[in-house]
């Protein structure tokens, strides 16, 4: 992976807290709603990161367990490494993951406790019972834009099958999830899907 | 408390089960939250789940994180929103930049390609399958069958088939679906 060498003083890593502090209140749904913005900072107008790493971390945070957010620990991580090595690098990922995080999750507890207070109030219930078929949607939706991501059904239908049937089992069964995700790591580490 | 709901014991046990939890969540925890939590666990209802899953997902932040942190919150108050945090995220950082240090050398090998490949495949089931689970949770909302399958299907058209931003769905249907519900509500009272 091509990198850069970087010379970080404590105004930058300030600024990278900033950015990221910015960025966590308009994170709405998912993380990856901000990565165009992260994209222009961090490649774009610094230079802090190659796009190579910038790809990167957002692979290996899909690839790894745990939520997908960490892609922004992985940046961080990597504008550390660039800027000297592993400790550097620890400063990078706690930088990234607490400004993102930070003003999000202060403003999700207070609101929730005061949802929770008020839950009988007329408004209250109508914003939760309402909202509720388009999140479900929301949710389906993205198994099925994760699905399209497969391809043309008629070449890589194996894929689209494995989708299939696990979506039957799990809605159908109580099975451990981690026994289907073992045997799609094995199906696909064999070449048959 | 009845056989039909349970809550975590103590702080410990929030923070294991998230870890546990977290460190199952391949492409995505929600499909996990939901079957373990609600599913097996027991500590939600699944009209529950969907209730804190649309504040998750409204409010800015990860939805993941910000549902966990919301679960926490109730049990245990700030500390148990703080140690949600921290079950969910301490570990499973760990592991994925120990993957990162692999993955500069064992990335483009064909068979991790292949194994990714089948777990993205699986993990899109996990998710369909979620959904599945939910939708026929909202049987008992305000709104009734028909208006749910109507905003559901616009909203499911707007993000899967023709790829609109989320804050379109959410100040669309959404918005919508809030009025339509708190008119239900009123008229339900009467």
């Amino acid at each position: 992976m091509n990198t850069v060498t970087l010379d970080l003083g404590w105004t930058d890593w300030l600024a990278l807290f900033g950015h990221y502090l910015s960025l966590s209140l308009m994170a709405v749904g998912a993380a990856f709603s901000t990565l165009p913005e992260m994209h222009r900072y961090l490649v774009e107008q610094q230079g802090w990161l190659t796009d190579p790493q910038f790809s990167a971390s957002i692979t290996i945070a899909q690839a790894a367990p745990g939520p997908n957010v960490l892609f922004v620990a992985l940046m961080g991580w990597n504008v550390g490494m660039n800027a000297g090595g592993y400790g550097a690098a620890l400063i990078g990922a706690t930088i990234t993951m607490t400004g993102m995080l930070l003003p999000s999750s202060v403003l999700v507890y207070f609101a929730s406790s005061w949802g929770q207070r008020n839950r009988h109030r007329r408004e209250v219930r109508a914003f939760k019972s309402g909202m509720g078929p388009v999140v479900v949607a929301l949710l389906i939706s993205t198994g099925w834009i994760m699905a399209s991501a497969h391809g043309n059904p008629a070449t890589d239908w194996a894929l689209w099958l494995l989708t299939a049937v696990t979506t039957l089992i799990v809605w159908r069964t109580r099975i451990h999830l981690l026994w289907l995700l073992g045997a799609g790591a094995l199906l696909g580490a064999l070449g048959w899907v | 408390m009845n056989q039909l709901t349970s809550r975590p014991h103590s702080l410990g046990d929030l923070f294991l089960t998230l870890t546990v939890l977290a460190l199952q969540g391949f492409g995505g925890v929600v499909a996990v939250v939901q079957h373990e939590l609600v599913a097996r666990k027991r500590w939600l209802t699944q009209e529950e789940f969907i209730e804190e899953w649309a504040v998750a997902q409204v409010l800015p932040g990860p939805n993941v994180v910000n549902l966990c942190l919301i679960l926490g919150g109730r049990y245990f108050g700030w500390r148990g929103a703080v140690v949600a945090l921290a079950g969910l995220l301490c570990v499973p950082t760990l592991v994925v930049l120990a993957l990162a240090l692999l993955y500069a050398s064992y990335g483009a090998h064909p068979v991790a390609v292949g194994a990714l490949r089948g777990m993205g495949a699986v993990a899109a089931g996990l998710i369909l399958a979620a959904g599945l689970r939910l939708a026929s949770a909202l049987k008992g909302n305000p709104l009734g069958g028909l208006l749910c399958v109507a905003l559901g299907g616009f909203s499911f058209a707007g993000v899967a088939l023709f790829r609109l931003p989320l804050i379109v769905i959410l100040l669309g249907p959404g918005v919508v679906a809030c009025f339509l519900a708190y008119w239900k509500l009123g008229k339900a009272r009467q």
